[in-house]
């Protein structure tokens, strides 16, 4: 057993768990934050995208005890019905999702991804590694291809986020 | 109060056209959005019920054969493990959609690789899972499993009501100005739904709640209690959210019946949540197929025979096979026909419905033989396809209901700007990357099923709906608001929708595309009834009855609702049946699809630049959500064009590439943005609310205006899928 | 998963001490936790060494960058010198895994990423690599993703991996903390092994080592060029990938360094090719020569043949682009 200190959306939490239980099952079966979904467990569809000391990452490759004192942001930290986030407001009125299971990931994941373009990294569909002024649809598609739907809700997801990022289609 | 139809004729009244709330047919936001984009729908998994234990299934790691011994002393009692579940009633395969009965039981037979044989029940997900890792089993192999549809000693059979022999298809193939003899293979695809299954079963003395994944309680309930040898009564079914289905969650899987067992045996509730490789070795794959097709014409383009002869597969003594045909019967003239189908019986994993059974690849492979014939002919694919829609049913003589076919292809043709495309195959360059452009006709067969909802109008004016219809992803949450809102004269705020609990009226289910019509149809006959109560309150006749904005009224003068309510709710069960309108008359959606393509000079690889599609599938209860099915079905196509593809290792049958790193899916990076227009239509014959469905409808013949379009930019043809780089390779351009 | 004893290092002796037998470091984790989800990989003990500080590239006193062995993938991408200055090694990085796998991804794990060969992963399946001795089912079987070059009669397994590519072709050392506490370099391109006759050893790392940093000899002139093939646009490992670093002297070539990914059980790199190339001016005959040396002892395996002609067109074309020679 593996004890944890968690700071999840801003509140902390003390985690007892076998040193097996990775971040993503920390959130769903210990701290019933199940908003953060798991759709392979391999890193190979998304769905568990958290946000990690201002990172995206999939919370599914990584074990709880290797995150001691991280600060941890999910889908429930972003917002809530009545509240909801830019992004999350956009994905409803674009329809960026339909059965809405690998939705939470493509919003952290979207959340973050701004941030990202915003501080100037490259992707690989960049022309010029110096970065990208605005996000085309092209960088938004590849930066977001980590996140599998099967829905296939791709033209209105990117159209969500480019609303948000102020980009050009 | 129930009020029953059965659509025996047409309802040409398009009711709903006069009802002034404004609701069906508009892009309204789901009312379930904010709950999904926040995290807080509740999915299969996500129930909070207290001391619930992880169950992990075991793999069979043989073809065929039998268990003989699972060596469940190791592991009992130590390291959190509760249980080994290896009961009579685990189910081998899954339950084919509608089946209502329980699938083969009896886990201890093993029909194909990676069939689940055990259960490990512990404490803890990551107990169970390393004790299903590590659990010893013992076997007795067959060696006589047959694994390759087409190998010399498979069995095959014809089942006997799907050979149709018309006229004589070899003399006018003789006979014809133009031809097209071709085989063409398609391999097996996985729905790959976000959602792995996922059931948690938990006891309350003889009565089970069973909270999963499933898109048709209305069967999964029936199916589950004849497994578990129970009674209906006794279980209470919950999907209200569900991570997409595609045909996979049709019918209960493994996990529903092993979590069940499990929970019965360690008197705790248990969770049983597939993994991704579980998901395409345990749940059902669309089969493989090899499709022979002959296309005759005369030297206008009229067809004069058609052939589709197909061969798939599934395990021995599966009654459903990929029904590949299905549209070929209906879309297109030519009276000489011979269609086929021939089932090859092998230990593949279970053969069953995956998105648009049939014409999925049975339209995608019948497009492009239509572009091959065109190309012979020398008449524009468009053309040609217009040409050849037939009058009357071309086997049946039976007319068609409302048809949009011909105006989808002038209205796709005309936005994509079709008649400015390059017509000479492989002349088109830009840099690295030669460009071409291709079309092709849809079609997908329409169904109503039966569906009882309830609508409540409170007397504080709010309306409830109620079915155990489920919302996969679909749009039902928001369409049924719809419905309602504007039958009863309600902001969609005032209407709550609840679906997936199998203790409501029973809907049709989320499958064949059939889930709006119907469904949709029941609540409009619930209304219907909720509004001739109230013009009886008024004194008036339901149809000179106006309710708008919570208020009623018969002619200028209107009321607020709750008054007339006077503190009573109104209630009423709609119940719609299937009924001659089926019989009489062949009824589809249609449309076509436009694609332009990029494939690398140099890599083979392809790009889709930009895809249109155009469909009629009768009225469209919501503009958002139905335009969203379509880019669904359309990207499933490109996926089934370029990428898609389950391979099996013929030697023992076991699935190669059952995750999602290497069962390719396209990737957002893979998807343009893509273009969809919806045709006005109402169709009578198909519904009180003259709706057909279109869940499915957007992935029929898809990929075949992929893949015309690759034979545009390069002159080659692929006939065998997923056309992937090295099937292009040898006859690209010289490096 | 098998249950494991997990433990912090808090430094580079501590770490290696703690490297015992059956034990793994564990950095980023991305490909160690996905295999041992899966039992193919099941070490006693997880010696987790994020906080070994090793997440800072610096510039190295011979002119070129020092990357530690915790740098993300993502942050060696977007450093603004490695862009500027190694943009070969920016680009493979990019075309790699998705945005949040190249967050936690490091520079040390990524060159230890396994196999993706489907036989490997699947624990059902014999595999010489993953249990000795056991077979290779791969080689009659499935083997899109495999080796056309240097594969041996007990593994056909490929190195599935970008960043190493293009370290492979910019003359790249890995820096390797022994279990003595000693220090050595060792050039990227002989980082990999091929399978031989122990399929079972990916790489020379010996117990108790740690890498620690990837060292960038100084920059060189002329064109960076990253070509990846794969399956879909985005999020795929690499069919055939090429990292090519080519300078013109005049109308000659100058220098070429050409490593191939995909193609092999390590990064590729085919110095008779490279050799045929410099001195020469560009042309498609020089190109389809430089091809035909690479690929003389390309064996396919059924279904990856087309990775030999694809490998000749790939090469051609880059060296086109590199060369600036007219089609």
């Amino acid at each position: 057993m593996e004890t944890t200190q968690l700071t999840v959306n801003g509140k902390s939490h003390e985690l007892e768990a076998d040193s097996r239980v990775t971040l993503l099952d920390a959130l769903r079966n210990h701290l019933g934050l199940t908003g953060t979904k798991k759709g392979c467990d391999h890193g190979q569809c998304g769905a568990c995208t958290v946000i990690v000391k201002g990172r995206r990452i999939n919370s599914c490759l990584t074990l709880a005890c290797m995150h001691d004192g991280d600060e941890i942001i999910t889908i429930e930290g972003l917002g809530e019905p009545g509240k909801l986030s830019d992004l999350q407001a956009a994905f409803v009125a674009h329809d960026g999702f339909q059965c809405g299971y690998c939705t939470p990931g493509q919003i952290c994941s979207a959340t973050a991804m701004i941030e990202e373009a915003k501080a100037g990294w490259p992707s690989f569909v960049s022309e010029d590694l110096s970065g990208p002024d605005q996000l085309s649809d092209e960088e938004i598609s590849e930066r977001m291809s980590g996140n599998l739907c099967r829905c296939a809700a791709y033209p209105n997801i990117v159209s969500a986020i480019r609303q948000v990022a102020g980009g050009r289609s | 109060m129930t009020a029953h139809h059965k659509m025996d004729k047409a309802d040409s009244r398009n009711r709903l056209d006069d009802m002034v709330q404004g609701l069906v047919g508009t892009p309204m936001d789901r009312p379930d959005g904010p709950l999904k984009v926040s995290g807080q729908a509740t999915y299969a998994h996500e129930w909070d019920v207290p001391d619930m234990l992880y169950g992990v299934l075991v793999r069979a790691t043989i073809s065929k054969g039998r268990v003989t011994d699972v060596a469940s002393d190791a592991l009992l009692g130590q390291n959190g493990v509760r249980a080994v579940v290896t009961d009579d009633r685990l189910l081998r395969r899954p339950a084919q959609g509608g089946a209502n009965v329980a699938p083969p039981q009896g886990a201890r037979q093993v029909d194909y690789f990676g069939q689940p044989i055990a259960l490990v029940v512990a404490e803890t997900f990551e107990q169970a899972r390393h004790g299903a890792n590590i659990l010893q089993v013992s076997y007795e192999a067959e060696g006589n499993a047959a694994f390759d549809p087409e190998a010399d000693l498979t069995e095959r059979e014809q089942p006997e009501d799907d050979q149709l022999d018309q006229g004589d298809l070899d003399q006018v193939m003789q006979d014809a100005a133009f031809s097209v003899d071709q085989l063409y293979r398609t391999p097996g695809h996985n729905s790959a739904a976000m959602e792995p299954h996922c059931a948690i079963a938990s006891w309350d003395g003889d009565k089970l709640t069973l909270r999963g994944s499933y898109q048709m309680l209305n069967y999964n309930i029936n199916e589950l209690a004849d497994a578990l040898h129970i009674v209906p009564d006794n279980i209470h079914m919950l999907s209200p959210y569900v991570g997409g289905g595609f045909g996979s969650k049709l019918g209960i899987s493994p996990e529903a019946v092993s979590a069940a067992l499990a929970a019965k045996e360690t008197g705790q509730p248990v969770c049983v949540a597939l993994s991704r490789p579980q998901v395409f070795e345990t749940t059902m794959r669309r089969s493989e197929t090899r499709q022979h097709v002959r296309l005759a014409c005369d030297a206008d383009g009229v067809l004069t025979g058609i052939g589709h002869e197909c061969l798939v597969s599934n395990l021995p003594g599966e009654g459903f096979y990929e029904p590949v045909t299905q549209a070929t019967h209906f879309l297109y003239g030519g009276k000489n026909r011979k269609l086929g189908i021939e089932v090859a019986r092998i230990q593949r994993t279970c053969g069953g419905s995956v998105r648009a059974p049939g014409e999925a690849v049975g339209m995608q492979v019948m497009e492009n033989a239509l572009d091959e014939l065109a190309e012979a002919a020398g008449i524009d694919p468009v053309e040609l396809r217009k040409r050849n829609v037939p009058d009357r049913h071309p086997e049946q003589d039976i007319p068609y209901s409302s048809r949009r076919f011909t105006e989808a292809l002038d209205e796709g043709a005309k936005r994509f700007a079709w008649d400015k495309r390059n017509r000479t195959p492989g002349s088109l360059r830009q840099g690295e990357w030669l460009i071409g452009h291709g079309m092709a006709g849809a079609a997908r067969v329409n169904i109503l099923s039966e569906a009882k909802a309830r609508v409540t109008l409170h007397s504080d004016g709010s309306a409830l709906v109620e079915t155990d219809m489920t919302d996969i992803g679909t749009g039902t949450y928001a369409i049924l608001t719809q419905i309602a809102g504007d039958m009863l004269g309600l902001p969609a705020g005032w209407v709550e929708t609840r679906l997936g609990d199998s203790d409501l009226p029973k809907g049709p289910g989320s499958g064949g595309s059939w889930g709006a019509s119907s469904a949709g149809s029941a609540v409009f006959l619930a209304c219907e009834e909720i509004r001739r109560m109230i013009a009886q309150k008024l004194g008036t006749d339901e149809a000179g009855l106006k309710l708008a904005e919570g208020h009623a009224g018969a002619g200028a003068a209107t009321r607020p609702i709750t008054d007339i309510l006077d503190g009573r709710d109104l209630s009423a069960v709609g119940h719609i049946e299937p009924g001659q309108t089926l019989e009489e008359m062949q009824q589809a959606t249609y449309g076509s699809y436009f694609a332009e393509v990029a494939v690398n000079a140099v890599t083979g690889e392809t790009r889709v630049r930009r895809m249109l599609g155009v469909f009629g599938a009768g009225r469209i209860l919501n503009e958002k959500t139905a335009t969203s099915q379509c880019y669904g079905g359309m990207i499933w196509g490109i996926g089934s064009a370029l990428t898609e593809e389950l391979v099996f290792d013929n030697r023992d049958g076991h699935l190669v590439n059952h995750d999602l790193a290497e069962y390719h899916v396209p990737v957002n990076l893979d998807v343009p943005q893509i273009e969809v227009v919806l045709l006005e239509e109402r169709d009578e014959w198909a519904s009180p609310i003259q709706a057909k469905g279109i869940g499915e409808l957007g992935i029929c013949g898809a990929a075949a205006a992929v893949t015309n379009a690759i034979y545009n930019a390069t002159g080659i043809r692929v006939r065998d899928y997923p056309a992937t780089l090295d099937k292009l390779l040898a006859n690209l351009p010289d490096s | 998963m098998k249950p494991f004893v997990y433990a912090r290092a808090s430094d580079r002796a501590d770490a290696t001490a703690q490297a015992a037998a059956d034990a793994s470091f564990i950095a980023g984790g991305t490909n160690l936790l996905d295999l041992m989800k899966l039992e193919v990989m099941a070490p006693d003990r997880l010696v987790d060494i994020n906080r070994l500080g090793l997440d800072e590239i610096s510039e190295t006193e011979a002119g070129g960058l020092r990357i530690g062995a915790l740098v993300t993938n993502s942050d060696c991408a977007a450093h603004v010198r490695v862009r500027q200055l190694y943009p070969v090694l920016s680009r493979a990085i990019l075309a790699g895994a998705s945005g949040q796998l190249r967050n936690k991804a490091t520079t040390g794990g990524n060159l230890c990423q396994r196999t993706r060969c489907y036989y490997f992963y699947d624990t059902a399946m014999p595999c010489n690599k993953r249990e000795p001795g056991s077979g290779c089912q791969a080689m009659q079987g499935f083997n899109r993703i495999h080796a056309i070059l240097g594969a041996s009669d007990a593994c056909i397994a490929t190195y599935p991996g970008d960043m190493a590519v293009a370290m492979t072709a910019l003359d790249a050392e890995v820096e390797i903390e022994g279990a003595d506490g000693e220090s050595r370099l060792v050039p990227v391109r002989d980082f990999h092994r091929l399978p031989g006759d122990h399929p079972e050893q990916d790489n020379i790392l010996e117990a108790g080592d740690l890498i620690t940093a990837v060292i960038l000899p100084p920059p060189v002139e002329g064109r960076q060029i990253y070509r990846k093939v794969r399956d879909r646009a985005s999020y795929a490992f690499a069919l055939c990938s090429l990292a090519a670093v080519v300078k013109m002297d005049g109308e000659k070539i100058g220098s070429v360094a050409l490593a191939f990914g995909g193609l092999a059980h390590k990064p590729w790199r085919d110095e008779a090719v490279e050799a045929l190339l410099v001195g020469e001016k560009p042309s498609t005959e020089l190109f389809v020569r430089a091809a035909d040396q690479l690929l003389a002892a390309a064996k396919g395996q059924g279904s990856n043949d087309f990775k030999i002609p694809l490998t000749r067109r790939v090469l051609i074309s880059v060296l086109r682009e590199a060369t600036g020679a007219a089609a």
